[in-house]
This record gives C-alpha cells, structure tokens and sequence, in this order.
C-alpha cells in the first residue's frame, strides 16, 4: 500500500510553506532549532538530505553539525519512520509483563522485526527506554499518543484498525493518575490536595523576593529529580547573579526509568507547576519560564499549554501579575526529542539550545551561566510544585510533616511485583517495610530503589526509613566490600529516592534485571567519554557471558573493579551513577550470580569456534554456488 | 587570579595561583598529570578523556576541570587512582581498533605514549571489534575513526573563518563518532588542516601527503622518552624444580618477526639455552609437545581455526604463556581485516586479486583447511594469558628481561626504547 500522490504534495508544500516562513525571520535562533525539527519529523516522517541542507543554511551551522543533532536523539529519523511510528517500550517492567507477546503480535502483524519500518512505510516499529508509564505495562506510543496495558488482542485490533483510516488519538487511550495513596491526616497531604487556583502565587502580595528564598530556604525543600540540591539554595545563587535575562527552567525529562509522579502531577495539577514556576521567576528575578518536556510525554502538552493560557487571560502569568509591578512571567513548552541524558540540567540547556544533549564540564553552573549563557534555575516538576503548597500552608505547617533534614512528603512512582501501582504520596520518614506493605507488596525480595541509577535493596534494607537522615556519603556508600558491614553501618541510613520504586519478588530473574539496567545505559549513554561509552557496553557483554554460564568468579570480580572505575571517572552523573545497581546487586545477591558460575578456568568458555567458524561456513557455501 | 593559596598533593605543601587549573598548576610545581584531551590553548576544558583523573577532597574528578582554591586536598598518584587512569587507556584501546605498527602517528601519538608512559602491556578489557569507517572522501583530509578516541579536540578548536563546524560527533553512546563536513573541509586553509591534524591527539585526522614526515627515532616521543624507564609490574610465578627450563614456541597469524626478534638476543641466547630446552618450536622443528612445558611464547593472533587449537594446546601444555608481539596482543596488521567482511576478504584474495588467474571461481577449501574465523582475535581473548611483551616486533632485550623475570625471578625495568608498540 502507499499514500495517494497527494498526500506528497500536501506534505511538500506544508513543508516549504513552514521553510519559507522560517526564512523570512532572518537568523532564526538556535535555540528553535529542535522545534523545526520536530515539525519535519512529524509531517515528512524523517528529516530528509534536501531538509537538512535548507535547515543548516537558515540556522548557518555546517551540514555535519546538523546532522550531529539530529543523530543525538531517537525520535528524530535520518529515513522513513513510517507514517505511524510505534515505540514499544522494552524497559524491565514491560518485559516481566507482555512485552514479549506484545512485541511478537506487533512483528507479525506489520511483518517486520523490531527497530525497522514496512515496506509501504506505512509502520515503523522501534523499542525505546522507559516511556513513564510503569504502573500500565506494557505500553507503547505510536506518535506520540499512549496505549497502555497493551496486550496481543489489543494490538491486533490497533493495527487493523490503523491499517483501516481510523486516526491514532481515537485508539489511543489516556493514562491513568493511578494516585493511590496519601497522608492519613489530610493535614499532611501536600501535592495531592485540593487545587484552587492562583492561591500559592497571591501570597506574593505580602511577600519581597528574598522573603520568598528564606521561605524556601527554611523549607529545606531540595530537588525532587533525585539529586536533593537545596533549592533555596539555587535560587539564591541565581538571584545573586545580575543580568538583564534570566530564566526558570522546569525540568520535565522524566527519564528515570520506573518514574511517572511527574507526568500525574503535570496532568492534573499543571497550574501548580505554573504558580511553581512564575514563584520561582518573582524569587530570583527571571521573566521566562520553560518546561523542558519529554517527548514521550507529548499527550501532555495540549493541556498545560491549555492551562498556560487560562492563566495569562486571568492575569496570573503576563505582565505585572498580581499588581506587582514588574513581576512579569510567561512560561512556555519545549519539546525534548528523545534522551534520557537531557534530564541531567547542563545536557537539558544544551539540548534547549539546539545542540547536541551533551552535559558540560561545569566549568559554570546554570544559575551562573545557564540557558544562551543567562542565570538558569533549573528545577523538578515536583520541586516546583511544592513551592506554592509552602506557601499556601505556611512554613510552620509544612515543617511539621516528614522528618527533620527532609520535611514534606514525597511522591514516589510504584511499579513491580505488588498490588497496588501508581503513585503514592507518603511522608517522609516512613519505614521501607511498611511501605512495601502499603503497596501490597507480593513476598519482596529486590527493591529498585531510584531507578536505573539507583540502587539494589535487599531484606536488611527493609528497615530502613524512606528519608535524607543520617545520609553517607556516596563514595562510603557504593564502596562496602562485605554485607555483614554493610547491613550494620547502613541500617541507620535514610533512603532517598528521586521517585522510583520498582519491586521485584523471588520469581524474577536479578540477572536479567540487570541485563535491561546495563543495556538501558549503553543506549542512553550520550558517549562523550570513554568509561561510560564503552564501560557500560562490556559491562552488557559481562552480563551476558553470565547469563550464557561463561563466566568464572573472576569475570564477577572484573565486574567490581569496571564498575568502580566507571563511578569514578565518568563525565557526568549518568555515567557515575550507572553501576550501583549492579555494585549493590553484587553486594547483597551474590548467590543470584554464584548459580550461574562456572569453574575457573584458562579457556574464556565464551569464545565458541562453531560460532566463529560459522560465517565462514556460509560463504564457502554462497561462493561455491555463485560461481559454479 | 594572582592570589598565591595553598595546596595538599599526596601529602605534600604546595602553592599555586587561585583559580588556576589543577593540571597547570601541579605542573608548576613540578607534578605531572597526565591529559589527553586537555592542552593549553583551549579556553574551556574539554573533560573528555578522563585521563586527569585525580581525587579532590574525597571526590574523584578530573584535573583540567577544577580549579585550585585555598586548602584543596589533592590526591594524584595513589594506586587506586595509577590503576583508574590505566584502565582509560586500555578501555580506549580495547575500544578502537589500534594499531601501531602501521599508524601514520606512530612515535608522535599521545595516547600511545601514555600506554608507554604507564606501562600498558595489553588492555584488561575484551576488544569491543566495533565497525568503524576511514573515510577518504574529502580531497584533503583523511578520517580514521578505528583511532579516534573522541576528544572533542577537533570538533571544538576547527572551525571555518564564518564559524561553521567542521567536524562534529555523530550519533551518540558506543556509536558516537566523529565526522568531516566536506564542503567546510574545502574553506580551510593548509594550515588550519594541518592544525586539525596536529592537535588531534590519535592518529584520526591525517591530511593526505603530509604523514611519515620524520624517520624512526626522530619522532616526537621517539625523542622525548629516551631516558623514561617503564616499572612493569608483574606476579613472579614460583617455579619448583631445579631443573632445564622447558620452552615452547608457536607462531599462530604472525609474520614469524617475533622469532626474528628472539634470535637476536645474539650471543645471549647461548647463555639461554644453558638453562632452556626448547620442546615444540620452529626452531627446533620439534612438531609435537614431548613433555610439559614452562613456558609457551605465543606469536600471532588467531585468524583461523587451527590457530585456536594450537593455543588451546599449548594452554593446556605450559604452565605460563607469554603473548609476544602486538599481533599476539591485539591481533595486530592480520586483525585489519576485521573492518572488511569476510567475504570480500576472501573473494579478493581468491577471485577478483590481480594475481589470481582469470576466470578462477574457487575459493580453496577442504577439511584439511583451517576455516577461517569471523574476526581475528587477539590470544588473551581465547584463553588465560600470563605475560605479554608489546612490539613489532618486541625489542630483543625486552624478551630477554621478560624471560629472565620468569624463570629467575629477578626484577626488571623495561627503557623507553626497548618498550615500544610499533
């Protein structure tokens, strides 16, 4: 099958249309690069030569730097992605669900293998890293939209009706909020709570900039995005930082595999995230916000943008707001494209910037020298949310939940091997163990604590408090070389965690958990520096020899040493936080490994001459019949 | 900026100008660190080798991105760290496909110098055999990316006179590589091109006519290095008995230069051979082990699959085995064909070759032909190797002190000359 002639010609003419117009505003700036982009994207379905090269003329950069960006991120297409894209999701929790089958019914139907795009280019089929929607396994986008809890009947029925004219937004179905808990004591609730509009942000009326940093200082509110840096403390470096331009930068790149709190929170609490961010703007004094959203959560962008403009035409964004005089703030979405790098903040401005997600030495901060070289806050969809809670409820009110170093409550994304999925909003300081019960946990034996870069829990674990008590430092923390010691000196040890929880019972193959983990970081690893390039490439390859039952005692402790020189020496956090899972794995399952073992020996068991030989097998054969 | 603070490097006071980078800054204090990616003229630092890598407070980080303040506690040269900084050039190595016996910066390469530099014999990490391009395209210029570490050198410091990049990354994580823009290529000037190949720090970027400028021995670290020793750091392996030392040798896809080199221990080997016997070996033409063996010296790599059963044999037969020469390390000047798919490989060389008869369609093959493997492995990738002697071949010297090492346990330094990959 392919597309009557016209539809070319619609999509050609669309195109020039929309290059033309670009022309005209001389110098476009960069910084619109990705949205240009996007919009070839969707409509041609790739971003063709012909395109690139009207594109790197109007943006004047050289053709290899354009094509440097467009390489970078996985939703944009150098060919044909088909007019219906799919992107299954291949990240663990879809596997332990219908991934398989999903992936199979899929295959067979377009009669292609993953990761290519029917003949007719009317399919494409790609996997990618989690999509943010662990609670509804397993789930895909085609376009952009989301079909949750997919299964082979679902996906027969999907194809069909495609193949049939339906449109995707009318299969596609809305994801669940899921919220299944919250504090006890509606006093203690602080996200999940009644919104009224604009009463956060009116408290402004009483309050000076600076009052709003102590405020904020006081609160010891801290970055919800899992790396806990005091916000009060962002603010305040950027307010000290003059410039005619500031910005305000949500941080919605949800990457971390297993997290989807900011997703419920961006669909049914967006005015938060506005008053958050605009709070944000008055404290430090920048007039631009930005939501830096995730691609994959595209579905989501109609109704903030709606909620943007419900709030410019109530004269809470806009000039002015509130009668202040000059509290000026606009917000406005930018589209990411697809890597899950670009939620680290330095790689989240490049890659707003136009370029390439690549994270920065840190030679300057973004509050000192962030987007187009302007002080830059940027902060978590959460972080941003609880700003104008705080000061809707007080800061003595607010005090009083959760514990000492981390008041408040935390929402945190369920998904695994319990009951109850979705998103919990607990306070801090409640026990592992009864959590673990809240969420009907079914006989937990692994708990993916923070995700992907987080960290492997065991049973000696459960006891611990989900809070920032008592914390170690990391280098203390990844570096125990016996359980007994670890167990001993940890027990105290809050745990802090950006959102993630996955759990896994006994049922479920740690190796194979950790297989998807190492693979996940050589897909999204944005290959700037060499330990975590190919660190975590062998690494896969380590696993793998395991799985095959290769490897000897040795390979595990060859294991140990990469990882900790991968921690290390890697460039930027992702590649530094890539193996605790497997360090912790290591430390707390070593039977897992130990089964599949094999004696030590001075033959590498992975190398296999069938296998070697094999190739050479065929084309003797092929050659021989050529010739012949 | 001209603040004088004080600084703790291993232990030791020093003073240095705040806010000046750590790199320069242990330079002038006569403490060296070594970079791959960092050189002066770059405004901001790179960070992309991470060679520099050091330990800041507690913090491991690397050197050319920090900045020395008052009482910052540096640790430089600690064994975890001397074993950190290793490792990245080996995984550099294992990365690329690294050949210096026929690279066109051999003697001027910094990263080869800094294995040289760190005694690298052969990398702890398995070849990733990635599929890399040269590409000759543009009229100029010459992109190797088997070399190419990715420092970002190029991509940052060329660019046109209107500021266009001319070289960029491409595609990301272990795909990540470096491509030319021809048409941007064409604005630069002579020398720009020959800056572009002169701060890379690999052998990537070449610029057609202008390589093999300096003979052997001239070249940039063939110079500098002359009096560098190398410490090699190896486990001494007990032997029991007291008597002859048993060797065996094999050539597996080697050129038989090892040999060469071995013999050329001259008048020493007189001296070998009151304390060795040499069991299976070309030259003794002994076909079959008769006895077990102390050692085996392994030359080549394993390109086909007799290769594979003559170095499983030999695994089993002697108690240490010693990869001799850079085809036995990393598969060397055979593993080239590694980035040409078999097939053509073998058509070439059977078929369409100028020496092979017109109208010849048979590729020769029988039982009693070793089958070729898909790749050309290096030793350590098929079985457990003890000791490895880099070179093309290893100098004479070089052997003899390893050989020595062994069977006599006696402690060894290896000089900047003897100690070589080319």
């Amino acid at each position: 099958m392919s597309y009557p002639i016209s539809i070319y010609k619609v999509i050609l003419v669309t195109t020039l249309i929309f290059l033309i117009m670009v022309t005209k505003e001389n110098a476009i700036h960069r910084s619109k690069l990705l949205n240009v982009l996007w919009d070839i994207q969707r409509k041609r379905r790739f971003i063709s030569r012909d395109d690139m090269k009207k594109i790197s003329k109007e943006f004047n950069i050289s053709m290899i730097e354009l094509e440097g960006v467009i390489s970078f991120y996985h939703f944009f297409h150098l060919s044909n992605a088909g007019k219906y894209t799919i992107y299954l999701n291949c990240s663990t929790i879809s596997q332990h669900k219908d991934y398989q089958a999903v992936k199979k019914t899929f295959q067979d139907e377009l009669g292609i293998l993953i990761g290519n795009v029917t003949k007719d280019n009317l399919f494409g089929f790609f996997k990618t890293s989690c999509i943010g929607l662990s609670d509804q396994e397993t789930s895909a986008l085609i376009n952009g939209h989301p079909f949750t809890n997919l299964t082979p009947e679902k996906v027969q029925t999907i194809i069909s009706k495609l193949r049939n004219g339906h449109s995707v937004e009318s299969l596609s179905n809305d994801p669940k909020n899921n919220i299944q808990y919250t504090p006890k004591d509606e006093a203690k609730t602080i996200f999940f709570k009644t919104y009224s509009k604009g009463k956060g942000l009116s408290k402004l009326a009483t309050l000076t900039p600076d009052e709003v940093i102590q405020l904020i200082t006081k609160s010891k509110l801290s970055g919800r995005g899992g790396a806990f840096f005091p916000t009060g403390m962002k603010w305040e470096m950027c307010r000290n930082n003059k410039s005619d331009q500031k910005y305000i930068i949500c941080n919605a790149d949800e990457g971390e595999p297993g997290t989807f709190k900011d997703r419920v929170l961006m669909n049914k609490y967006p005015g938060l995230l506005i008053e958050g961010m605009a709070i944000a703007g008055y404290a430090v004094g920048a007039h631009e916000g930005i939501i830096y959203l995730r691609a994959e959560y595209l579905y989501l962008k109609e109704s903030i943008e709606k909620t943007i403009k419900e709030f410019e035409e109530s004269g809470l964004l806009g000039k002015n707001i509130l009668g202040i005089n000059n509290f000026d703030f606009t917000v406005h979405i930018q589209m990411g494209a697809g890597a899950y790098i670009c939620g680290e903040e330095t790689a989240l401005i490049a890659s707003m910037e136009g370029k390439r997600g690549e994270p920065s030495t840190k030679e300057y901060f973004p509050v000192e020298k962030g987007f187009l070289g302007k002080p830059t806050v940027v902060n978590n969809v959460e972080t941003l949310c609880a700003v104008p809670r705080i000061l809707e409820m007080g800061l003595d009110n607010y005090l009083s939940i959760g514990t000492k170093e981390t008041p408040g409550t935390k929402l945190l994304s369920v998904s695994g091997d319990c009951k109850k999925l979705g998103v919990y909003e607990i306070e801090w300081g409640m026990k592992l163990r009864d959590f673990l019960s809240l969420i009907e946990a079914e006989d937990p034996y692994m708990v993916l604590f923070n995700g992907f870069s987080g960290e492997c829990l065991s049973k000696v674990d459960f006891d611990r408090e989900i809070s920032g008590e008592n914390l170690l430092a990391e280098h203390i923390q990844f570096n125990f070389k016996d359980p007994i010691e670890y167990s001993r000196k940890m027990s105290g040890v809050g745990l802090r965690s950006g959102g993630s929880i996955m759990v896994f019972n006994k049922s479920r193959n740690l190796i194979g958990i950790l297989k998807n983990i190492t693979k996940f970081f050589v897909a999204e690893s944005c290959g700037i520096c060499v330990p975590c390039r190919t660190g975590n490439f062998l690494l896969n390859k380590k696993i793998n020899k395991i799985i095959f039952g290769h490897a000897d005692i040795k390979d595990l402790e060859q294991i140990k040493e990469w990882s900790t020189i991968i921690k290390q020496s890697s460039r930027c956090g992702l590649g530094k936080t890539s193996t605790n899972c497997l360090l912790t794995a290591l430390l707390k399952f070593p039977e897992e490994f130990k089964k599949y073992l094999t004696a030590e020996s001075n033959f590498n068991h992975s190398f296999n001459i069938e296998n070697a030989v094999e190739n050479y097998n065929t084309i003797i054969q092929e050659i021989e019949s050529t010739y012949e | 900026m001209n603040n004088l603070i004080n600084i703790t490097i291993d232990g030791k006071q020093y003073q240095a100008h705040e806010g000046k980078n750590l790199v320069e800054a242990a330079k002038e204090n006569g403490i060296y660190i070594p970079t791959l990616c960092h050189f002066h003229e770059i405004n901001t630092p790179l960070g992309t080798c991470r060679i520099c890598t050091v330990c800041v407070n507690g913090k491991t980080t690397t050197s050319c991105t920090t900045k020395v303040y008052e009482g910052m506690e540096v640790e430089i040269n600690t064994p975890e760290l001397l074993n950190t900084r290793k490792a990245i050039i080996e995984m550099l190595y294992a990365e690329g496909n690294h050949f210096c016996p026929s690279c066109e910066k051999s003697g001027n390469c910094d990263m080869q110098n800094l294995g040289y530099d760190m005694g690298v014999t052969n990398s702890r990490f398995p070849h990733v055999y990635s599929n890399k391009v040269v590409d000759f395209t543009s009229d100029r210029m010459i992109m190797e990316s088997n070399r190419c570490i990715l420092c970002k050198r190029c991509v940052e410091e060329i660019k046109t006179k209107d500021g266009k990049d001319v070289f960029s990354f491409v595609s990301r994580g272990i795909k990540t590589r470096v491509h030319i823009d021809y048409e941007q290529e064409k604005k630069l000037t002579d020398a720009e091109a020959m800056h572009a190949m002169n701060i890379c720090p690999v052998g990537a970027i070449l610029v057609k006519g202008m390589i093999y400028e300096q003979p052997f021995g001239d070249r940039k670290y063939d110079m500098t290095g002359k009096l560098k020793e190398t410490q090699i750091h190896t486990d001494f392996i007990k032997r029991n008995d007291e008597n002859k030392f048993i060797v065996a040798t094999t050539s597996l896809a080697g050129c038989f230069g090892c040999h060469m080199s071995l013999l050329d221990i001259d008048l020493e080997i007189l001296d070998i051979l009151e304390i060795v016997e040499f069991n299976k070996s070309p030259l003794t033409d002994i076909k079959k082990f008769s006895k077990r063996c102390d050692i085996g010296l392994i030359e080549g790599g394993c390109a086909n699959s007799e290769n594979i059963e003559v170095l499983k044999e030999f695994r089993k037969k002697c108690d240490i085995l010693v990869a001799f020469g850079e085809c036995a390390i990393m598969g060397g000047i055979p593993a080239m064909r590694n980035f040409v798919p078999l097939k053509e490989c073998l058509e070439e060389a059977y078929i369409h070759g100028l020496t092979s008869e017109i109208g010849t369609n048979i590729i020769p093959n029988h039982e009693d032909i070793p089958k070729l493997l898909n790749n050309v492995y290096p030793c350590n990738e098929i079985v457990k190797i003890d000791y490895y002697i880099p070179g093309c071949p290893p100098n004479a010297n070089h052997i003899w002190k390893v050989v020595k090492n062994i069977l006599l346990n006696e402690e060894y330094s290896i000089t900047h000359e003897e100690f070589k990959y080319d």
